[in-house]
């Protein structure tokens, strides 16, 4: 079991540094100048060719990557150009409002999606099962945009029951939560009870009610535990992307999170801020999937017990 | 004083598809007595697993039983609750399945699960259930039971697991264990000593036993009473002695004949000629006929009742019946 999940970080150390590396080389491809976008316009070619050399940004490749690693390393990922503060400290600002968002929103989505997809399996082909499976593929397929707009209309317009946009209070985050825990749980749901039902059928189910058990502990115990193997593994990632920023939720409803300001980096050209939050967010979605694969590990005893 | 565990009277039971609807079982009759091993022969698709299915009222949509009683003892089991029925399953009758590899739940400990069999039915603490458990661990004959307890199924061979599951299923001291096919899924040198733990096991706590096979070996070493099935029908019964010496069936013929003989050197193995009937479109008369080497014109025409010739021993056949023979056909 230890030796799995040191064996899986391990793994996951090279895939970090390429990506670092890929993202790295991807933005410096990018067109336009950084010291022209820092300084505004109107400004002497000679102070912009003072200010690059003074950055180091004239340096070859390979130096500039070192420099941006072993930065990385110290916990230094470099000024924001713009916004004129250290990157590590705008990512520091803005991810626990994004980690509020996903945890919240998370929330939603399994008590939601898990019982939603046990019910519609236990009464399968019925109008309930089609009606709730009805809901999470609208869930599924709605832009969260729309949907956000819509609640901003309804919940908060013309009902005035819950705040527009901003993150500062408990009632800020009911519905960025809504809008993406639905979004998420339409695919929980599907996939819980498509995985349910398929468990459903195997020969140990059969044993289990020659056994003498009832129903819903045939369901629920020996039924979900194992159907949840792929649901788990979705919830993980779905949970790390979340975290990684929902970029369209945030900017609807004015949430400062991760999103936001990547958002903010591409559309003002600010390469360091940029680069950091792209290589933050991945590496987020890459620790997500460790966690999944670990959480399979304790739901499937054959990966625990090898 | 009467000693039936199990009287199935005037069972059918459906399956209502799409294509129409499916007798798989077609008025059959089985009494099993107490400590007594009964087999239920005949090829795939006769019948047999869903006799066993429809005992334990375990059969799934869209089969359902629609005529006959099966009494247990002296209650009829289709006329009980849900609830009633899950205090008989696994308590009263219990089941082991053909398939060890795939019948134990993969994510949890086989001591777990047959645990979980001992509270169902019994009102013991966590402890005394594990004791009960790593008890019968022992009695089947699983090395280092205390250890085994916390093992996946994974763990464990197939003649293993197929120990477990008759653990599990002894554990709550039944009067009648139905074995679908127990030993099909294994290793003949494992078969031997499967049949030996069931014989063991009956013998030890006078279990019934129903035995469901294809094999008609299993049957000579396991049983004291045979049913041969066919098409959903009992074609004929008789104990195991009777049967083996004077088979009257065509059908009966034809099974034991299909046995290879290690003693002769033949090229070609004998079958009985054709493939068992689509039941929904079953032959006129006799489902057996158009398979039959002594088949006759009323065959055809007529469906034969069960005639007993006498010590126990009935046949579903035409040949049994001394009035149609001597009538000249």
């Amino acid at each position: 079991m230890v030796k799995y999940i040191v064996n899986r970080i391990l793994v996951t150390i090279p895939i970090i540094i390429a990506i670092i590396l890929i993202v790295f080389l991807l933005l410096q491809v990018l067109p336009g100048n950084p010291i022209q976008v820092m300084m505004k316009e109107k400004v002497n070619q000679a102070v912009i060719d003072r200010v690059t050399e003074q950055m180091g940004l004239n340096d070859p490749l390979m130096v500039r990557f070192g420099r941006y690693l072993w930065g990385m390393l110290h916990g230094d990922l470099g000024h924001s150009y713009k916004l004129k503060r250290p990157v590590t400290q705008l990512i520091m600002t803005a991810f626990p409002n994004t980690v509020k968002l996903a945890i919240t929103s998370a929330l939603v989505a399994w008590i939601i999606g898990i019982p939603t997809g046990i019910i519609s399996a236990i009464k399968k082909d019925t109008l309930l099962d089609r009606t709730l499976m009805g809901f999470s593929l609208v869930g599924i397929s709605l832009p969260v945009f729309w949907a956000a707009m819509l609640l901003q209309y309804i919940l908060g317009y013309k009902l005035k029951l819950l705040p527009i946009s901003g993150y500062s209070t408990i009632r800020h985050m009911i519905m960025p939560a809504i809008v993406l825990g639905w979004a998420s749980s339409g695919s929980i749901a599907r996939l819980t009870r498509s995985s349910l039902l398929g468990v459903m059928k195997n020969d140990y189910i059969r044993t289990a009610r020659a056994k003498g058990l009832v129903e819903s502990a045939v369901v629920l115990r020996h039924g979900l535990k194992n159907s949840m193997i792929p649901v788990v593994t979705m919830m993980a990632m779905q949970f790390a992307s979340l975290l990684s920023g929902a970029v369209i939720t945030e900017s609807v409803f004015g949430i400062g999170g991760i999103g936001q300001l990547m958002v903010s980096a591409i559309s003002q050209r600010d390469m360091p801020l940029l680069q950091s939050s792209v290589v933050f967010s991945t590496m987020i979605i890459i620790i997500g999937n460790l966690v999944a694969d670990i959480l399979y590990s304790f739901l499937d005893p054959k990966i625990r017990t090898q | 004083m009467d000693d039936t565990i199990l009287k199935i009277r005037g069972l059918k039971t459906q399956f209502f598809t799409s294509k129409g609807v499916v007798p798989a079982v077609d008025g059959v009759d089985v009494t099993v007595r107490a400590g007594e091993a009964v087999g239920l022969v005949g090829e795939s698709g006769c019948g047999k697993s869903m006799t066993a299915m429809s005992v334990m009222q375990l059969l799934q949509h869209p089969g359902r039983v629609v005529e006959g009683e099966i009494w247990l003892k002296d209650r009829n089991l289709l006329k009980l609750s849900k609830r009633e029925m899950c205090d008989v399953r696994g308590n009263e009758i219990s089941m082991i399945f053909q398939e060890p590899m795939t019948s134990l739940n993969p994510v949890f400990t086989i001591g777990r699960q047959v645990m979980e069999a001992v509270r169902q039915h019994q009102d013991v603490s966590k402890e005394e259930a594990k004791e009960i458990a790593i008890d019968i661990f022992r009695r089947i004959g699983i090395p280092e039971p205390e250890k085994r307890f916390y093992s996946y199924p994974h763990q464990l061979s197939g003649g293993l697991r197929q120990r477990v599951m008759i653990g599990m299923a002894m554990v709550c001291n039944p009067s009648l264990m139905i074995c679908d096919e127990p030993t099909t899924a294994l290793d003949v040198t494992i078969e031997a000593q499967i049949l030996y733990l069931i014989k063991e096991m009956q013998k030890e706590k006078g279990t019934a036993v129903v035995m469901i096979t294809h094999n008609l070996g299993v049957v000579a070493e396991s049983c004291d009473y045979v049913y041969v099935m066919y098409a959903g029908k009992i074609m004929e019964e008789a104990s195991v002695y009777e049967i083996f010496e004077h088979p009257t069936h065509p059908y009966t013929f034809g099974l034991l004949n299909s046995i290879p003989k290690t003693t002769e050197v033949k090229d070609h193995l004998f079958t009985i000629r054709g493939l068992v009937p689509n039941l929904l479109s079953l032959p006129k008369g006799c489902r057996f006929c158009t398979r039959c080497d002594k088949a006759m014109q009323i065959c055809t025409e007529y469906e034969p009742d069960l005639y007993d010739i006498g010590g126990g021993h009935k046949v579903r056949c035409f040949l049994a019946n001394k009035e149609v023979m001597e009538s000249g056909k």
